[in-house]
């Protein structure tokens, strides 16, 4: 009995010195200590150049605990006060390893992230671990101010000015009579060939200006065509379709081939309802489209401007109805469509060739020979660009970098 | 299911093959189909324009939740594009039409002014500072060599856009190379959107096929809605085929 009893006690003793060391155990590790990551160094702030003054551009050195040390940064925290006291407002998180960090808002004051001009800002980053943070110290104040001039784009505004000396000098020289050559491109010597077919058939021309706004060059490169096909359609008695998908555009177009009704001498033959709104959906207006391709046959189909996913659906369908096709747009990926399903294509810029080309007006044929000697310097740039950035001479290659 | 998810799936499939309808020739379904599209599209557009556009962007910057007549609180310089929307409608006179023409002048230069610098930053300026890298040999033979033809590439395409030039000899012989060059990027481009739209054509079978295991599943009613459907389709195509021989023998005949 009494060896039972000396057991139990040294089985409880036991137990009891068991339960002790893990509840020591436990308070030393509620005590562990949590040691932060070094802080980002060396932060600065400063208005964001060349910008319309909404927002402040960061740098700062890395903490020592991201990318080495103990390498436990998870992200850096960047924070935004009115006063250097604070209250700091969270503005952004940023992944580790950045060094620079830029704080962009809106002008419009009743938006969430408005970003007034001329207003004192305090910064500091914030280090983040999975268990703790370190702040850099604050900086400030620092305050956006807008610039009226973008230097940083500068190598554009060059561009421009170059290309306008070009065009004005080529123009005046075409309004001189000077005799300026343009190659021929089969689509475009089709096109008279196809109002003359449709007209030999008695049916109708089709001229889609495609699913562009009236801003875009494609457009009002179709614009100048429409004016030919319209005045030779006048002139030859044809009947023209033109459906738009962007009422503008439509209103643009009505413009353009009552203009050319009334120059061919035949405005009594102009009808407005012949150019008409379908909708602003790109694949209604598609299925509206393809409908009057079957139904009303046309002899001729032109598309013409800003192309998206619809150009295969309707070149497929332009072909199957028998029609001749041209097509042309700057839209690179649609291009490929156009030359497997249609006659003739215009690649590119062939579209704006094809618009001074028809047209043979002094301003489009002197501005499309300033477009050549824009390519020939954009060649000759490849060109010295390619060996110097061989060379490793990079001074010429940053002329042509284009900031924000 | 509930039946009336069911009922909008069956209008769906029967749309998707009313649409489909048009790979044979154009017919009355189609033009229903079509003509749905259209009209919905075009009535939706007029909502979306309405709410996304004229209310935020005039009336409530002109009237910032103030009555009609009161202007002065809000921006008021909105009016001056307000003003220009409202003379489009001046279309509809004949004898003022010409009134409608101011706002297409001032829409046309403000685009064209703006599209200017854009087209010139985006599509010469960057494209060219992208283009003239060195060749990068120390990442492998392939990528130095890749480097070069792509310089080369560009340098051949210009030529192929030139127009003041006969493209004959030599010149004619480079800008040759730029089309061929322009022809292997649009096939490349050509198959990468033909794998495109092979999914988008997966995607509705699989819509197809989902609504009739959703007949079947259903029982009863649905699955009578599936086998009624399908003896449609079937007696379509037998009457097509009919139309089809008969056209045929009064050809013969003929």
């Amino acid at each position: 009995m009494k060896i039972k009893i000396i057991a139990l006690m040294a089985m409880l003793l036991l137990l009891a010195s068991v339960g002790w060391g893990q509840e020591e155990a436990a308070i030393d590790s509620t005590v562990q200590e949590v040691i932060p990551p070094g802080p980002p160094l060396n932060l600065k702030a400063f208005d964001k150049p060349y910008d319309n003054g909404h927002a402040i551009d960061l740098t700062w050195d890395l903490s020592v605990d991201d990318g080495a040390g103990r390498n436990n940064i998870i992200e850096y925290r960047l924070m935004r006060a009115d006063s250097p006291e604070g209250p700091f407002v969270e503005r952004k998180k940023l992944e580790m390893g950045k060094t620079e960090a830029e704080d962009k808002g809106v002008k419009e004051p009743d938006d969430p992230n408005y970003f007034p001009r001329e207003h004192d800002f305090y910064y500091k980053v914030v280090a983040v671990t999975a268990d703790a943070e370190a702040e850099s110290e604050v900086v400030g104040p620092v305050r956006g101010i807008g610039q009226w001039y973008n230097a940083g784009k500068n190598p554009v505004a060059v561009a421009v000015v170059l290309f306008t000396v070009f065009t004005i000098y080529f123009i005046f020289k075409a309004k001189k009579g000077a005799e300026l050559y343009i190659r021929p491109l089969a689509g475009i010597d089709a096109v008279d060939e196809a109002i003359g077919r449709a007209t030999e058939m008695g049916k109708p021309i089709l001229y889609v200006l495609g699913l562009g706004t009236a801003a875009d060059i494609a457009t009002i490169a179709s614009f100048t065509i429409l004016s030919r096909v319209a005045q030779k359609v006048a002139e030859y008695q044809t009947s023209l379709i033109v459906p738009c998908y962007d009422p503008i555009v439509m209103t643009i177009a009505q413009e353009t081939v009552k203009a050319s009704y009334y120059s061919a001498g035949r405005p009594d033959a102009y009808n407005q309802d012949s150019v008409f709104f379908v909708t602003n959906q790109q694949f209604a207006y598609v299925g509206g489209v393809n409908g009057i391709m079957l139904r009303d046959r046309p002899a001729t189909n032109f598309y013409l401007g800003k192309f998206y996913a619809e150009s295969l659906i309707m070149a497929e369908t332009g072909a199957v109805a028998g029609s001749i096709q041209i097509a042309g747009t700057d839209e690179v990926t649609q291009i490929p469509f156009f030359v497997v399903a249609c006659d003739y294509t215009l690649i590119g810029e062939e579209l704006y060739a094809a618009s001074a080309y028809l047209g043979r007006e002094p301003v489009l044929l002197g501005t499309l020979k300033a477009q050549d000697y824009a390519k020939a310097l954009v060649i000759i740039c490849c060109i010295i660009g390619f060996i110097a950035a061989s060379f490793g001479w990079t001074w010429f290659v940053e002329q042509f970098h284009v900031g924000n | 299911m509930s039946w009336e998810t069911f009922l909008w799936t069956t209008a769906s499939v029967a749309l998707t093959l009313f649409t489909f309808s048009f790979l044979y020739r154009d017919n009355p379904f189609y033009k229903f189909s079509e003509s749905l599209f259209v009209g919905i599209s075009a009535g939706y557009f007029v909502i979306i324009l309405w709410y996304t556009g004229l209310v935020p962007t005039l009336f409530d910057r002109i009237w910032v939740g103030q009555p009609w007549w009161q202007i002065w609180g809000g921006k008021w310089w909105y009016l001056i594009p307000g003003i220009l929307g409202l003379m489009m409608w001046f279309r509809f006179s004949k004898k003022k039409s010409w009134i409608s023409r101011y706002p297409i002048a001032f829409y046309l230069g403000i685009a064209t002014g703006a599209a200017i610098p854009l087209e010139m930053q985006n599509r010469v300026n960057r494209q060219l500072a992208d283009t003239l890298v060195a060749p990068n040999f120390s990442a492998g033979w392939v990528a130095g060599i890749s480097d070069v033809i792509i310089i080369l590439g560009v340098v051949c395409g210009l030529f192929y856009f030139f127009f003041s030039v006969a493209h004959k000899g030599t010149f004619g012989g480079v800008a040759k190379a730029g089309i061929y060059i322009l022809m292997i990027g649009f096939g490349a481009s050509f198959g990468y959107t033909v794998m495109g739209r092979i999914s988008l054509f997966i995607e509705r079978v699989q819509s197809i096929r989902d609504w009739v295991e959703m007949g079947f599943e259903g029982g009863g009613g649905m699955t009578a809605v599936v086998w009624i459907s399908v003896l449609i389709v079937l007696l379509l195509i037998m009457m097509e085929i009919m139309r089809h021989m008969r056209n045929k023998a009064t050809e013969e005949a003929a």
